[in-house]
């Protein structure tokens, strides 16, 4: 068995086409749906964690790269230049599932590898530019 | 009535006798001795903060080159300075852009790298005039080969800030942080109850001419700071429920750390810098033992829509702030500060040491910080 996380961009007229069912249905993989930014008729933007067979893990990848859907597969963590930071909470402010986070009652920046979703908003909103994501994408 | 002055407490630091404890120690010594005998135990409260404040910059003289020139357009590291002064003087100011770089490296990142003790590559230009005939000039600077070099910033120290949200359905980049659509969260910016016009929140013991702690070195309120309005609505306890007090800063930027002062930049709006300052309040009286033991449960902001979609305004106190989450509209909305309390509390401690070991000596302000009703003027858009 493997799990992956993966960013998955869908062009504005792929919004409405039923991804997950398929990769349930037809790949049997199992699926948590970690972010989505999905509205009509816009750029979608869907991460999530698949977990299933390597061959049929290769097999979604493939096919969802040949419907036309971009796919970055994040197999690097978020890493903080430790000694720089200064602990103001930036980062915090756009982290969706709270793996960043100013912890009471010190008020050090925690971070929490398991709940990261690698979705890389903090690396922006880090007004000192020291949070780095490394990942390796697949291109179609 | 008086319990000490501040020169009896200068002569105590000198002996090593001084009673030092910061502010949030403050308040358990107020709770568990009251605060007329908290007046007498304590002689000194330190403050500290360190947040982003977009009004700072610095004054820099290069020295003359020869021939001379008489500068009227200067850039450090492709970020222009204000040079409309004397020949070889110019300020820097945090929030300049870099003409190469945008919004990764402006004014703030200048002066964090000219403390770092970088060369910094100056390029000026001149008109030429007969005393000052050369028309430009490409060198480096660094803080050993100019002359004086400091820190002057026209607003620091906000007294109180409103906290930010956004109503909006796109996420919107500001100086508070980026907020996300409907509600998405909640930002805020204060050292709260560390925070030095937050323990003295009518000015009593700070005003012009106190020596202060600024960016690792000694240094002085120089005057009110740009958009003081002490008039804001305040509680019964003196701290005002929005923004209010503000100060002007200067410090020798030679002798500062990067440890206390730092660049940011935030995404879609610009360069700001990080200062960290702390203000010691000398505890004249009993007033000032309860002033000074302020928590951030009685300290209350307003929270405001950043998008300017809705007049929306709810009150909270920075201890709900800091819980992690305020309610709005009866959701959980998260919140998350933008000021570090790790860096208020290791200045506010290191003031504390300072003052202890007879390094750093309180002063009498030459004059009070204005205290008037007066609110701020508005800037009317008026035709030809």
């Amino acid at each position: 068995m493997k799990k992956i996380k993966v960013n998955l961009t869908f062009p504005p007229t792929m919004v409405t086409f039923p991804l997950m069912t398929l990769l349930v249905r037809e790949y049997m993989l199992e699926v948590n749906i970690l972010n989505a930014d999905v509205r009509l008729n816009r750029t979608g933007k869907l991460v999530v964690e698949l977990l299933g067979k390597e061959e049929d893990i290769d097999n979604a990848l493939e096919f969802i790269q040949g419907e036309g859907i971009k796919c970055h597969i994040f197999n690097g963590t978020l890493s903080i230049e430790e000694d720089k930071c200064i602990h103001c909470g930036a980062c915090t402010t756009v982290c969706p599932s709270h793996a960043l986070q100013i912890e009471q009652p010190d008020f050090y920046l925690t971070f929490n590898k398991e709940k990261c979703l690698v979705c890389g908003l903090c690396i922006k909103a880090c007004p000192l530019r020291i949070l780095h994501l490394d990942h390796r994408e697949i291109e179609e | 009535m008086p319990v000490k002055t501040i020169d009896e407490i200068n002569e105590k630091i000198l002996e090593g006798k001084a009673v030092v404890v910061t502010a949030e120690e403050m308040i358990d010594i107020v709770e568990e001795n009251g605060s007329k005998k908290a007046a007498k135990m304590v002689d000194v409260v330190t403050t500290g903060t360190f947040g982003a404040m977009c009004s700072s910059g610095a004054f820099i003289n290069f020295g003359h080159s020869n021939p001379p020139i008489r500068m009227t357009k200067v850039w450090l590291n492709d970020v222009m300075a204000y040079a409309g002064l004397a020949a070889v003087d110019a300020y820097i100011g945090a929030t300049e852009l870099s003409q190469t770089q945008g919004m990764l490296y402006g004014g703030a990142h200048v002066i964090e790298d000219f403390i770092a003790g970088k060369d910094i590559k100056l390029y000026a230009e001149s008109y030429g005039t007969d005393c000052y005939p050369r028309k430009n000039i490409t060198t480096t600077i660094n803080k050993n080969n100019v002359n004086q070099a400091f820190m002057f910033n026209p607003r620091n120290c906000y007294q109180n800030y409103p906290a930010a949200t956004n109503s909006s359905d796109k996420t919107i980049y500001t100086y508070m942080g980026t907020l996300l659509p409907q509600f998405g969260n909640i930002t805020y910016c204060t050292s709260g109850q560390l925070s030095p016009l937050l323990n003295d929140p009518e000015y009593r013991t700070i005003g012009i001419g106190t020596r202060i702690f600024i960016g690792g070195t000694q240094g002085y309120v120089s005057f009110q700071g740009t958009q003081h309005d002490p008039g804001q609505e305040r509680m019964a306890n003196g701290t005002p429920i929005s923004s209010s007090g503000t100060l002007t800063l200067i410090g020798d930027l030679k002798n500062m750390s990067t440890d206390y002062i730092r660049a940011a930049t935030y995404e879609k709006y610009g360069t700001s810098l990080f200062v960290g300052v702390g203000i010691p309040i000398p505890i004249l009286d009993e007033d000032m033992a309860i002033k000074t033991a302020i928590s951030d449960k009685d300290i209350v902001t307003n929270i405001v829509d950043k998008s300017g979609k809705t007049s929306f305004s709810q009150a909270a106190s920075y201890q709900e702030l800091r819980s992690g989450f305020v309610t709005i509209n009866g959701n959980r909305i998260p919140t998350a500060p933008l000021s570090s309390m790790v860096k208020a509390r290791e200045i506010a401690d290191l003031l504390k040491t300072q003052i202890k070991n007879g390094d750093f000596l309180l002063t009498k302000p030459v004059e009070q910080l204005p205290t008037g009703k007066e609110r701020l003027k508005k800037l009317d858009v008026r035709g030809d």
